[in-house]
Order: C-alpha cells, then structure tokens, then sequence
C-alpha cells in the first residue's frame, strides 16, 4: 500500500492505539495468575477505550496461546496472531495488527501481555529448557541458560571494540533511574552513582553488577488498535496515539551465530523500515524508548538506530542527553533497569511511549509529538521498531 | 570447571558429539563455496548447497567476548563462577564455549587472546571447551 507521502509501508492506513494500560498492580503480585494478569490488563485497556469484549475481533498475544486469552475474556475472535520471537513480540503484534486492519482482515485487535515473571503463578512451560535444540546442545551445555549468563556475553566486545569501559554501562543505569524517581510504580526507586553501581551492587555476571540487569517482576499490559477512522467516532478519540511507521526483523535463535557480536543487523534493518515507512528521520523523534534487558542492550541501539555514530553511545549517556532535559529524553519510565520486567517488556516501553504521547506519563516530558520505541527478542534474535505519534499521519 | 547440563545430539548434530568423544574438534565445510560454518547443518547456510562434508579443525581460535557467571545454576556448582565465552575459530565460525584452565579474573582472559580446544566428560558425551594458550 501506498501512503499519501508515496512511501510504501507494511500497515498501509491510518491505524490508531485507542485502549493503552498496565495491569493494576505491578512489581510483587503472588495472588494473581498469569493469564489474571493479562484479563486486568485487558479489561483496564477496554475501559480506557471506552469498549467492551463485545468491540473485540482480533486477539493477539506472546507466552499463552491466543486462545487462552481470548476465551477467558469472553472473546470469540475471528483474526489471532500467535507470533512469539520474544520479549518484542508485542510490538510485531502491533505491526500486524495495523497491516490486518489496512487490509480490512479486523477491525480492532486486543494485544495483551500478563507474566508472573517474579511470582511464576500459573505460567505455562511450553519454553521449558531442553537439551536437543541449538541452544540446548550448543549453549546450554556451557551454562548460557539465564538471560544474565547469556544475553550479556557480546558486551565486553562491544564496549572493546570502541574503547569504552565499564562505566558505560553503569551511566544507563544511573540515567535511567533518575527518571524513575518520579514514577510511583517503579521497581527501583532510590538514587544511585556511577561508583555505586560499579562497586556496591552485587556482581551477577561480569561485567554486570545487579544494578546493570533488569528488575523481575509481575505484571502486564494491554493495547486497543483500530483504524483512525473509527478512533474519531469513539469516546476516548481526543487520547488516540496514531503508528507513524514500523519495522522487524529476525536473525538467529542463539546468541553466538548473531552475524556481528558488537553491532545487531536486527536493529539496523527494523529502525531503518520503520523510518522509512513513517517518512521521518531522527530529527523528527522527541522521545525514545530502548528496551533494557541489560544495561548494554541501549547502547548497541543507539549507535544501531543511528541515534549517534558508532562509538558514540557512552559518552552521549554520560553527557545527560537522554536524562530529564536532555535532548532524547530516553527510557523516561526508568526501563527494564528501574521500572518494570516481567519477562517480556516491550508491552511497558509502548505503554510508556503512549502516555508521553497523551501527556499522561508520571515522568512527563514537555511537548512529545513523536516516540520511537525499539524492542528485542530473545538475545539478540529478533528486532522490532515502532513509531508513535500525537497526530494522524 | 564443574559440570553442567549434558547435550543431547540430534541426527544432524551427531557427527559434531562422536567426534568429540574422540577428542576432535569436526565442523561442517560447504563443498561448493568452500566456507566453514557452524551449527550442524545438512545443507550450506551461506549458499544453501546439500554438499557439505564434516572436518576436523584445528581447534585453535581466539578470544571474542565473556562473562563471568556468579549465578550458576544446577546441575553445575553454584559456588564455581563460569567463564562463558565466545570463540571464533582459526576457520570462521564462531561458538559459545567455557575457558577452563585460568582464574576467572578479567585480569587473566583479555579480550583476543589465542585459545585451543579441549574436552570434558559430560554425561555419556564430551564438551569441546577451550583454555588460553600456554595454560595448563
């Protein structure tokens, strides 16, 4: 399809988030399940919305199957989308969801994530370890089983090959946690230094310290998409967030055949679609939302985004361009390192990126009209690139 | 460094695990394009040829990237930090290994160091791991 700039994209119209929001609770929730978790999500999402189950014909998720989902809300769907690549697979959801509706295949899909990550209640085993797959005969035999053992190893590579150190990482984390000192339901709240994060934090996997992984939590999270033509019509279309452009992509399933260690052609490729699909360049981006597994995770992606040249990553960190005032305020609900992680966290970056869109983020950064929000999935496997923005295209 | 999970080989995979019973380092060279690579694969993943055959390497590489692991889990020690590497062998590819034979200290694994092959019992198998060269 062909947009009115002439530019080719995968979803083709005009495709609005309608419905955004987390489950009640985050963070330590025992006494919810995993598919409650995704139910709240979904049912806080709907009345955002201003809709009911009833509204719903698509039904997209990653963990549970679909249908687990949409049974349990009373959903009988006549369009599902199952992709699971990992902790960005909401994101292709999305994509998929605004190409199903272009293409008049739904109306409007129901994207939901629920995982007792910490509490592990009522999670299902379909990923459970085994040792006859690539990864159970080439990587897990070595002990690369937790992503802390495993999704870290190319990042001493990295910060070698540019001659950055250590420090690098701690600067995300301390960057980051500034911005989730004003947000209640962040996990990790307290100020922190450099020094601390180097030297107080316990070390789990050189060279990551506690502080340089993710929190595990519980928790979910739920979007609403239809068409922009038929936001206008509903109750909650002065909150409507419009997908600008999109991108994805999928390289290998374990981390050590990734084609480079230092650099992902997953996040080249997908960023560069979604720019080009949207029409915009980087100059035209105001907000930015990294997905932060672990520390180095956003410094690869911001050099492979082309946020800043190669080499670049660390001392843009440390010079506050991407903490409250800078210029690409990022990761502004404190990210995977601060706020939130149940497991699989692109559901919370997109939710961030629509409440700074809406003016609703409890961090708020002043005058957002675009988000760019850049996942991944599994170690390295999988890259997935979304553009928001304020207005209709 | 103390044990782990035991691999289970494959029909594809099973030449790479009978090799390494027998203290061989054999990966897969592409008989039309001439490249090594790895995986176990029965076709070439550069070129897409089925002509492939199985040799055996150097098992001589270099240092790319680690961590060192804090947190183990069962059935290796918990109390025994893992050096986690990836090495990229003389020939090309790249594979995700342990280095065994030095202190896990960054002070004693810098980055692009020479290593070589070696194996471990595990289970009913042996794992091709590598120490620096020159370590015992």
């Amino acid at each position: 399809m062909t947009t009115a700039s002439g530019v080719r994209s995968m979803h083709g119209g005009n495709v609005a988030i309608i419905g955004a929001a987390e489950t009640t609770g985050l963070g330590v929730l025992p006494e919810m399940s995993m598919v409650q978790l995704h139910a709240d999500a979904a049912r806080n999402a709907l009345a955002d919305a201003g809709l009911t189950a009833a509204d719903i014909d698509g039904i997209a998720t990653a963990g549970p199957l679909p249908m687990e989902v949409s049974h349990y809300l009373g959903i009988t769907p006549t369009w599902v989308d199952g992709t699971m690549v990992g902790g960005c697979s909401f994101m292709l959801h999305v994509r998929h969801a605004a190409a199903a509706i272009a293409a008049g295949a739904a109306t409007t899909v129901l994207v939901t994530h629920g995982e007792s990550g910490r509490s592990r209640v009522g999670m299902n085993r379909y990923g459970a370890m085994s040792t006859e797959t690539v990864s159970g005969q080439f990587e897990v035999p070595y002990g690369a089983m937790m992503p802390y053992a495993t999704f870290t190893v190319p990042a001493l590579r990295f910060l070698h090959e540019r001659g950055m150190s250590r420090t690098d990482l701690a600067e995300v984390v301390v960057a980051q946690r500034e911005w989730a000192l004003d947000s209640p339901r962040a996990f990790r709240r307290k100020p922190v230094t450099t020094d601390e994060v180097l030297n107080d934090s316990p070390p789990v996997a050189y060279p990551f310290t506690r502080d340089m992984c993710c929190v595990v939590t519980d928790g979910g999270g739920a979007l609403v998409v239809t068409s922009a033509e038929r936001a206008a019509d509903l109750p909650a279309s002065g909150r409507a967030v419009y997908l600008l452009g999109s991108g994805e992509a999928a390289e290998s399933p374990v981390m050590s055949q990734m084609t480079d260690v230092d650099t992902f052609g997953g996040f080249r490729s997908s960023s560069a679609e979604a720019f080009r699909s949207a029409g915009l360049t980087h100059r035209d981006i105001d907000h930015l939302m990294c997905y932060d597994a672990f520390a180095h995770v956003p410094l690869y992606m911001l050099e492979d985004l082309g946020f800043v040249g190669r080499g670049e990553s660390g001392a843009f960190v440390a010079s506050g361009a991407t903490r409250p005032g800078g210029s690409l305020p990022m990761n502004t609900n404190g990210g995977g390192l601060s706020y939130t992680h149940t497991g699989m966290y692109s559901m919370f970056a997109m939710q961030e990126a629509i409440r700074q869109l809406r003016g609703e983020a409890a961090a708020q950064v002043p005058d957002i009209r675009t988000s760019f929000v850049q996942g991944v999935g599994m170690y390295f496997a999988a890259s997935a690139s979304l553009i928001f923005g304020k207005e209709a295209p | 460094m103390a044990g782990g999970a035991s691999p289970t080989p494959t029909p594809d995979t099973r030449p790479f695990w009978e090799a390494a019973i027998q203290e061989r380092l054999a990966i897969q060279q592409c008989q039309s394009c001439s490249r090594y690579y790895f995986y176990p694969r029965d076709h070439c993943p550069y070129c897409s040829s089925g002509d492939v055959e199985w040799r055996d390497v150097s098992g001589s590489g270099r240092l790319l990237s680690y961590v060192i692991n804090y947190r183990p889990l069962p059935p290796a020690d918990p109390k025994e930090p893992q050096v986690i590497a990836l090495v990229q062998l003389d020939e090309g590819p790249r594979m995700l290994t342990n280095i065994v034979g030095s202190p896990a200290d960054p002070d004693s694994l810098p980055l692009d160091a020479p290593v070589t092959a070696c194996f471990e019992p595990r289970g009913d198998w042996k794992l091709p791991v590598f120490r620096l060269a020159g370590a015992r």
